[in-house]
C-alpha cells in the first residue's frame, strides 16, 4: 500500500477548495442550461405583471410633464421582481440535493462545507442575474430605451441583488427540514419583500413604522438602484415625481452605498447560512 | 480474529492495517447503535458486515468516514485517526452509500467530473481516469446518456467507479446490491471483484444476504452493534451447520440403509421425511438421487440461511425483533 496522502499546504488547499466550489457551480450551470423551458416560464410571469400591471395602472396614475410613464416606472421594479424565483430556487435546490442523495455525496468530499455553499450562491447569482439580463431584451415595452451603457448599469445592480437574495435563500434552506417548509417559508416572505422594495410603488409616502421595515429589506436598494441607473437615461424632466428616488429618514443614499449594502446583506446571510451548514452531524 | 493489538504495538515495519477499530462506541438517546467494536481489516481484503437492520453496520462506516462523531472509542483508516484528521481520511476513502446520490440530471461523465474536482484528481489526468473508470464498469458507450436514463445496476455500478476514481486505499460499500435483480446483482459483484484486483483497494461492504457473504474474503456477523462471529465465508459456514437434504420416500428405513450402504451417508427420519446433512448439498444431490431410484417422491436442499447463522450465535432468529437503532 503507497503511503497515505497528507494534507497539502495552505496554498494548494486554497486551490482545491476554488476547484471544489467550481464544479459545484458548474454543476447548477449545466442543469440551468438544460431547463430552458423553465426559463422561459418563469420569465412569463414579469413580463405579464409589467404589461398587464404596467399598462392597466398607467391609465390611472398621470404621467408627469416628461411623458414617461408607469410603465417605465415599474420596469426597474419589475427586473428585480424577476430575480426572485431563480434566487430562492438555489436554496430549494440544497434541501432537493439533501433529499435526493447527491449532498452527500459533496459532504463525504475532502473539501470544507462552506465551499461547497459558495459555489451554490455563486451559482443562484449567475442564474438569476441571467434571468434579470433576458428581461432587459423587452425593455422596449416599457418604453425603456436600448442603451448599452444603461443595460451595463442595470446587471451592475442586478448581480449585488441576485448575490443577496440567493445567500437569504440559502440560509433559510439550511435552517428549515424539508424542501415543503422552504417552500411555505419563501412563500411567506416573498410577498413583503416585493412588496415592501417600491417595485410598484413610491416609498417616500411611508409611514415611520413601515420605512424602518423598507431600511430592512434588501429589495428596497435594488430597486431604488436600478431605478436611478434607469432615470440618468431618461428625459431631464423624468427625474420628479415619481421617479424622485428613495429617502430614509430625509438622507438619500448613494447608488454605489446602495450596491454596497446589497452585497453586505448578502455575505452576512452567507456567513450565517455557512456556519450552520458547516455544523457536523 | 479481533485485534488484540493496541495502538502502540504497531511498528513501522509492518502495514498499517487498512481499517482498524477499538472499543468504538456511538450511543444515539435511547439508542446504543455501536456497543464496543474490535475490529481489524487487512490491506486489500473484501471484508463483509452481515447483520440484520439495526446491527449497526451503517452508523459503523458512517464513522469511519468521518461523518458521524463516535461516543467514544478509537478508529483507524488507512492509517489515519479519524478523529484526529478526518480530512485525511476522506482523501483515503471511496464511499458508496445505500442510497443513490448520484445526480440523474447529469450525465455518467459529468458526475465522475464533478468528483473528481471536489477530490482534487489532477486536472490533466480527470480525463484519462474518467474513461478508464467508466470502461471498468462498462458503462463507456453511456458516458453521455443522463443517470436516469441507466438501469438501477448500471447505477449502482457507476457509483462504485466514482468511488474508486480518486484513487482511494480503502472503499466502503454500504448494501451494495440492495434492490438489484439477481442478474445486475452478479455483475455487482463481478465489478466489485474486478476493481479490487485492478486497483488493489480494501473493500469493506454491508449485506444482509448470506449467499452474498462468498463475494468477501472475511466477514464479520454483527449483532446489536457488536461483533458475534469474525472469520472467512467458509469457517463460518462449517461452524454454523451443514446443507440439510430433505426426502419424502415410501419407504423412509429401507433408503435410509441403502443411502448408508452406498454413499457412506449417515441420514436421520425427521418428522417422516429423511433428512441428509452434508457440507455442499449440491454436489451430493445427484448421487442420492441415483441411489434411491424412483423411491423418493419429493426433494428438497435447505441450505443455512442467516437466520440459521443468527440462531447459532445469538441464540434467536432475526425476525423475532423489531430492528431498532436506525441503521442510518
Amino acid at each position: 500500500m503507497s503511503p497515505a496522502p497528507t494534507v497539502p499546504p495552505t496554498a494548494a488547499r486554497l486551490a482545491s477548495e476554488g476547484r471544489a466550489a467550481a464544479a459545484v457551480w458548474k454543476r447548477e450551470m449545466i442543469t440551468f442550461q438544460r431547463e430552458r423551458m423553465h426559463l422561459v416560464i418563469s420569465l412569463l410571469q414579469p413580463l405579464l405583471i409589467l404589461v398587464a400591471l404596467g399598462v392597466g395602472l398607467g391609465t390611472v396614475v398621470p404621467e408627469d410633464g416628461s411623458g414617461v410613464g408607469y410603465v417605465t416606472f415599474l420596469f426597474p421594479g419589475v427586473l428585480v421582481m424577476a430575480i426572485q424565483p431563480p434566487a430562492f430556487a438555489t436554496g430549494a435546490s440544497i434541501l432537493w440535493d439533501r433529499e435526493f442523495g447527491f449532498l452527500r455525496e459533496m459532504l463525504v468530499a475532502p473539501v470544507r462545507r462552506e465551499s461547497l455553499l459558495l459555489g451554490k450562491v455563486l451559482a443562484g447569482t449567475t442564474i438569476a442575474t441571467c434571468h434579470g439580463g433576458i428581461l432587459l431584451l423587452f425593455a422596449g415595452l416599457a418604453g425603456v430605451p436600448y442603451d448599452p451603457l444603461l443595460f451595463a448599469g442595470f446587471v451592475a445592480v442586478l448581480a449585488p441583488a441576485s448575490f443577496a437574495m440567493t445567500c437569504l435563500g440559502a440560509l433559510l434552506a439550511v435552517c428549515v427540514p424539508s424542501p415543503k417548509s422552504f417552500q411555505a417559508a419563501t412563500g411567506l416572505l416573498l410577498g413583503p419583500l416585493v412588496f415592501l422594495s417600491g417595485a410598484f410603488f413610491p416609498l417616500n409616502g411611508l409611514p415611520s413604522w413601515l420605512v424602518a421595515l423598507t431600511a430592512l429589506n434588501p429589495l428596497t436598494y435594488a430597486v431604488d438602484a436600478a431605478r436611478r441607473v434607469l432615470v440618468s437615461h431618461l428625459p431631464a424632466g423624468a427625474a420628479d415625481g415619481m421617479f424622485r428616488g428613495l429617502e430614509l429618514w430625509g438622507v438619500r443614499p448613494p447608488v454605489s452605498g446602495e450596491l454596497m449594502a446589497l452585497t453586505v446583506f448578502g455575505a452576512v446571510f452567507l456567513l450565517v447560512g455557512a456556519r450552520r451548514f458547516a455544523r457536523p452531524d | 480474529m479481533t485485534s488484540s493489538k493496541a495502538p502502540g504495538d504497531r511498528t513501522e515495519s509492518s502495514p498499517p492495517a487498512a481499517i482498524r477499530t477499538e472499543a468504538l462506541v456511538k450511543t444515539y438517546p435511547g439508542v446504543e447503535a455501536v456497543r464496543g467494536l474490535d475490529l481489524l481489516v487487512h490491506p486489500g481484503e473484501i471484508f463483509g458486515f452481515l447483520g440484520p437492520n439495526g446491527a449497526g453496520k451503517s452508523t459503523t462506516i458512517s464513522m469511519l468516514c468521518a461523518l458521524t462523531r463516535p461516543t467514544s472509542g478509537g478508529l483507524w483508516v488507512a492509517g489515519h485517526d479519524v478523529r484526529v484528521s478526518p480530512d485525511a481520511v476522506r482523501r483515503s476513502i471511496g464511499v458508496v452509500f445505500q442510497g443513490s446520490t448520484l445526480d440523474d440530471k447529469l450525465t455518467s461523465e459529468e458526475n465522475l467530473a464533478i468528483h473528481a474536482a471536489l477530490y482534487g484528481v489532477p486536472r490533466r489526468q480527470v480525463r484519462e481516469r474518467v474513461v478508464a473508470m467508466l470502461t471498468l464498469a462498462d458503462l463507456l458507450d453511456r458516458r453521455r446518456s443522463l443517470v436516469r436514463t441507466l438501469s438501477g445496476g448500471m447505477k449502482r455500478r457507476l457509483e462504485i467507479a466514482r468511488g474508486l476514481l480518486h484513487r482511494p486505499h480503502v472503499l466502503f460499500l454500504d448494501e451494495p446490491t440492495v434492490g438489484l435483480d439477481p442478474h445486475s446483482r452478479a455483475e455487482v459483484w463481478r465489478h466489485v471483484h474486478r476493481m479490487r484486483s485492478e486497483t488493489g483497494a480494501t473493500v469493506l461492504l454491508t449485506t444482509h444476504h448470506l449467499s452474498e457473504a462468498d463475494n468477501c474474503d472475511r466477514i464479520a456477523i454483527l449483532d446489536r452493534g457488536r461483533v458475534v462471529a469474525l472469520g472467512t465465508p467458509a469457517e463460518l459456514r462449517s461452524r454454523i451447520g451443514r446443507d440439510r437434504i430433505v426426502l419424502v420416500a415410501s419407504d423412509p428405513g429401507q433408503c435410509s440403509r441403502r443411502l448408508a450402504d452406498s454413499l457412506g451417508l449417515s441420514p436421520s427420519v425427521e418428522d417422516g421425511a429423511l433428512v441428509v446433512r452434508v457440507e455442499d448439498g449440491a454436489a451430493v444431490l445427484p448421487a442420492v438421487m441415483a441411489a434411491l431410484g424412483g423411491s423418493v417422491t419429493s426433494v428438497s436442499l435447505v441450505r443455512p440461511t442467516l437466520d440459521d447463522v443468527f440462531l447459532h450465535y445469538t441464540g434467536r432468529s432475526i425476525g423475532s425483533e423489531p430492528a431498532e437503532g436506525g441503521d442510518a
